[in-house]
């Protein structure tokens, strides 16, 4: 009976764990660092975003991106950055700006080797993000 | 008209240089390609998506040709659509329906084509199929078909009541990017026998019915997508059993002014001929 007991206890306790499937899928804080480095130089060089980026203070952006990406994927980080609201006010962000640098992150994590599926998971966890970092 | 494909085809694969550069907003793949009637979905359905990769501030335009080979006929379609905004979407297609062999067995003589010109109109009404990624909510969209027949005597000569109709429908579309998956799901009211190739009504039925189609894909890459279609029809002539319509599709899209669809269609029955099953290819090309 102890042990039924046991077993059910550590099911649960399992299955309340955090999920850290989809970090480990994507390759951990090491990967993510690399995608993050990849992406700024991607953003750099597309001419729709390259404004946003190029006189801000990189360094800063690319360590909040892996903090925040780090824990969007369930890993063990913590997001110090602003609220995607207020780090991206008056920037008069279009649709279309967003989806840029979707694409972007989409080819860092190509170059980087990213599983597909934790792609995905990421950009699922980014899209609604929209919401505040697009200019209504 | 295929003058205007060929125009918007070579006017499309210039479309970068051409307009500098703010266009093509949407992500890869999430554009959908055309269906076999003009409108921006998968292969057989119309989906929520409006054609062509503008977003809200951006205009779109696709055009693209359709081939279809089964053992008794040959399908062609072809067309252009426009996306204003990402809101609307205005597409007009031909599709031309080779009876071959079948054609000279009827008395129309051999190859003979059925043909259909079909103007379509699509608003998207709420939701964004990938932006929306925090809820369920998927993108809706509603639309009309309107449909005119070229072989006013040949259809009505089959018991067809009409050589005119519209399909009113609406879809509702969605990707799941947690899980690489787009689904949909179209309700269309129609009359059409055949997409409307055999006319509109008939001895068996001339109401409008509701018929269920559905769509799942999964995105493979961010450039190729696998998946299925489902396109439920009616049957309202008795001298030309109708069935439903089935395909397993692969779409490719290399860049955003190209897409190559490939599939293997069931179409059932089809006129005098039934167990018709086949190829599909579709190239789409748009900006």
């Amino acid at each position: 009976m102890k042990t039924i007991i046991l077993v059910i206890i550590l099911t649960l306790s399992t299955s309340f764990a955090k999920d850290t499937s989809a970090y480990d899928n994507f390759g951990g804080k090491k990967v993510i660092k690399k995608v993050v480095d990849d992406l700024m130089i991607n953003l750099l060089s597309n001419e729709k975003t390259k404004s946003f980026f190029e006189f801000a203070d990189q360094e800063r952006i690319k360590n909040k991106l892996v903090e925040q990406f780090c824990r969007e994927l369930g890993g063990p980080c913590k997001y110090t950055g602003k609220s995607m609201k207020e780090s991206h006010k008056d920037q008069e962000i279009k649709r279309s700006h967003f989806f840029a640098l979707v694409e972007e992150l989409q080819k860092a994590m190509n170059q980087n080797k990213v599983p597909q599926r934790a792609q995905n998971k990421l950009l699922a966890k980014l899209a609604p993000m929209h919401k505040d970092v697009v200019t209504e | 008209m295929f003058k205007i494909v060929l125009f918007l085809a070579a006017v499309s694969l210039q479309s970068q240089s051409l307009f500098a550069q703010d266009i093509s907003g949407k992500l890869l793949l999430t554009a959908g390609v055309s269906q076999v009637e003009g409108s921006a979905g998968g292969g057989l359905t119309p989906w929520a998506f409006i054609t062509g990769y503008g977003t809200r501030d951006q205009i779109g335009a696709s055009t693209y040709y359709t081939k279809a080979d089964s053992q008794d006929y040959s399908l062609e379609s072809y067309g252009v659509g426009v996306g204003f905004y990402d809101r609307v979407e205005l597409s007009f297609a031909k599709n031309s329906f080779n009876t071959l062999a079948v054609g000279q067995d009827l008395g129309l003589g051999h190859s003979y084509r059925l043909k259909q010109d079909i103007f379509g109109v699509k608003v998207k009404l709420l939701g964004d199929a990938v932006l929306d990624q925090g809820s369920w909510m998927p993108q809706v969209a509603v639309g009309a078909q309107f449909k005119e027949n070229k072989s006013e005597a040949v259809v009505k000569s089959l018991g067809v009541k009409d050589n005119k109709g519209i399909d009113y429908y609406v879809s509702a579309t969605k990707i799941l990017l947690g899980q690489s998956l787009l689904y949909n799901l179209t309700l269309r009211a129609t009359k059409a026998n055949q997409l409307g190739i055999l006319g509109f009504g008939g001895d068996k039925n001339d109401d409008y019915e509701l018929m269920y189609e559905g769509s799942v894909a999964y995105l493979l890459t961010r450039k190729i997508a696998v998946g299925m279609e489902y396109r439920k029809k009616p049957d309202n002539l008795s001298i030309a059993k109708e069935e439903d319509w089935f395909d397993i599709f692969a779409a490719w899209t290399p860049t955003k002014n190209m897409s190559l669809t490939l599939a293997y269609v069931d179409l059932g029955q089809v006129a005098i001929k039934d167990n018709q099953s086949g190829f599909y290819s579709s190239l789409q090309i748009g900006f």
